[in-house]
């Protein structure tokens, strides 16, 4: 491997990290609160994707302002899932990851029977132009995934560590009990939750659409990575979220160019396998799962 | 049952034989799930069986009699080797462990040419062959072979699930530290009840892929063990009927929603969001409560409270 393949696949691994964390931390966030494990959470980035290709490739709008319409867009998908979901499933983990594997299929037909399967939606790209490091060119594009994630996971820590709710859903996450007995409404935080996590997919899927294929089924292979990353940076643990995705950015470019797609899945669900075998609370989770 | 076959069209009897291979499916997960170890990667062990009997036809020569309970055997080792290291979790950590072992046998398949047949998988798996005059080929003796398995792998089942052994996977869903204490050996137990299972999802692979003749790793994708999942949660898990009540029901509105093939991921969604939330002892649930409400007589009223104290559903 020379410099130049070396430099792109360090770009691209930086790139695929950020895409992860941004997805990852939703669902790590939702699983901290009373156990929310979300197997739409890959479906809620394929709306973020196609609300862009509503919004900018069919109605041309601009393409800051399609991303800002995900947000609302997919958070009240997710506050929904909470309400009909997870709150009447919520003595019980298993029953709410198979019912949100029936919400996958209601979302992946929903938009697959309104703007039809066939092939992927066209977007084009909003920034042409690429950046030069060491002879290796990124698309501006994807580079602009990096501050994007930047200041969505800098928010997200500002919002969980200096405002109020946000300490009121870290509460929650500890000791849901001794959180209800402080006057915090578990159903609000669980809401709220679902709520950011909605959010979060939903941008990381929009800002992925122009770059990525639109179908209604690449939530699929994302959903594995998603939950790869939060088991692996142990499953509540936002900040092991974020490091696991870069971690796990890294392996799957690595392998991908060294070997092959497939071989880079395998590594991935090995990895996820093993960690969850030896060491089931993470690399700095404190939650059995 | 057994008359059946004579009085439809051949699509159906090969609708009929899918739903006997996949009675077997139903109820050996269920058997694992009552030891409260809920899997995910029942349809990839399946498709070892598939893969095994595949591979032992093509490239042995072997007879579908002999392929067929060494693709079990070979379900049964492999289920043991993935089983093994997970009886160090429990719950959601097993559930979640279960489908990325299974997604990454999954992917051995797609990623070796030799022998699986990468992407494509293999196809001109040998035909079951000929006993006498009768040709397993056609639709009818291959139904006739496949209801004969499947009765047998019932009734072995339905026997283990009577017995000793049955009883003691349930009180390792109960309460596993009260079974612990009494003298049951929890990872003993567990292990056992996946390897029953596994043997038993190998065989109906074997009949699925000696009826397609054609197999791919596309075939047991996680949306397949979705739709297993349905099944057992339509049905109900708590006792050995649950599970074939599912299929039934399930299978009959399968073929009833061919029309409007489109929207059926859709249609079965909502109907597992539905019973998971309103009903979550599945369809079989009803049935003490049916009794209760036609048979007037106080001891069969007590009766069938007795049983939905005990009958909970494992979800």
């Amino acid at each position: 491997m020379d410099l130049t393949t070396f430099v792109q696949t360090l770009a691209n691994s930086v790139v695929a990290g950020s895409i992860y964390s941004t997805v990852a931390v939703g669902l790590a966030l939702a699983f901290g609160v009373m156990q929310m494990a979300n197997h739409a959470h890959g479906e809620f980035f394929m709306v973020g994707a196609y609300v862009v290709y509503v919004f900018y490739a069919l109605l041309g709008l601009p393409f800051p302002l399609a991303v800002v319409a995900a947000i609302p867009t997919v958070a009240v998908i997710g506050l929904l899932t909470e309400r009909i979901i997870f709150r009447n499933t919520r003595e019980n983990v298993l029953a709410g990851f198979m019912a949100t594997a029936g919400l996958t299929w209601i979302l992946q037909t929903l938009v697959g029977q309104i703007w039809g399967l066939g092939f992927m939606k066209m977007i084009p790209t909003p920034y042409m132009g690429a950046l030069n490091l060491a002879g290796a060119k990124v698309g501006l594009q994807r580079v602009l995934i990096v501050p994007a994630t930047v200041i969505l996971l800098g928010f997200l820590w500002f919002f969980l560590n200096r405002v109020r709710l946000g300490k009121g859903l870290r509460a929650c996450a500890q000791d849901p009990d001794a959180a209800a007995l402080q006057g915090i409404s578990i159903n609000k935080m669980t809401a709220l939750a679902m709520g950011i996590a909605g959010a979060y997919a939903g941008v990381a899927g929009a800002l992925m659409a122009p770059i990525h294929a639109v179908t209604p089924y690449m939530g699929r292979d994302l959903l594995i990575t998603a939950f790869i990353v939060v088991i692996v940076g142990g499953m509540a643990s936002i900040e092991g979220a974020v490091l696991a995705a870069f971690l796990l950015g890294f392996i799957h470019t690595f392998v991908t160019t060294i070997f092959d797609a497939t071989s880079a899945v395998m590594v991935g669900v090995a990895f996820m396998a093993f960690i969850l075998i030896v060491k089931p609370t993470g690399l700095m989770g404190r939650v059995k799962t | 049952m057994s008359v059946l076959p004579f009085f439809v069209r051949e699509y159906y009897v090969e609708i009929l034989i899918i739903f006997l291979i996949n009675l077997i499916l139903a109820v050996s997960y269920r058997l694992i799930a009552t030891t409260g170890d809920w899997t995910l990667c029942h349809i990839v062990v399946m498709g070892v069986g598939a893969y095994a009997s595949a591979l032992m036809a093509k490239h042995f020569g072997w007879p579908f009699w002999m392929t067929m309970p060494l693709a079990g055997v070979t379900a049964g080792l492999i289920g043991f080797a993935i089983v093994y290291p997970m009886l160090r979790t429990v719950g959601f950590g097993f559930f979640i462990a279960s489908l990325a072992i299974g997604e990454f046998v999954r992917l051995c398949w797609v990623k070796f040419h030799t022998p699986f047949g990468g992407p494509r998988g293999m196809i001109n798996i040998d035909e079951v062959g000929k006993l006498g005059s009768i040709d397993f080929y056609d639709a009818i003796p291959y139904y006739f072979m496949t209801l004969v398995i499947t009765m047998g792998c019932l009734f072995i089942m339905y026997r283990i699930d009577i017995s000793r052994i049955g009883k003691a996977f349930k009180s390792i869903y109960q309460d596993d530290i009260l079974a612990e204490s009494i003298g049951i050996n929890v990872a003993r137990y567990r292990s056992f009840a996946f390897v029953i299972g596994s043997f038993f999802a190998g065989i109906a692979g074997a009949l699925l892929a000696h009826r397609l003749g054609a197999i791919d790793p596309h075939i047991f994708i996680l949306d397949e063990m979705v739709y297993l999942l349905v099944w057992v949660v339509v049905g109900g898990s708590a006792t050995f009927r649950g599970p074939i009540i599912g299929v039934v029901v399930m299978t009959l509105l399968f073929e009833w929603t061919r029309p409007m093939l489109e929207w059926r991921p859709l249609l079965f969604g909502v109907i597992l969001i539905g019973f998971l939330i309103f009903m979550p002892g599945g369809l079989e649930s009803l049935i003490p409560k049916f009794k209760s409400l036609f048979g007037n007589r106080k001891g069969a009223q007590a009766k069938a409270e007795k049983l939905t104290e005990s009958e909970k559903s494992i979800v």
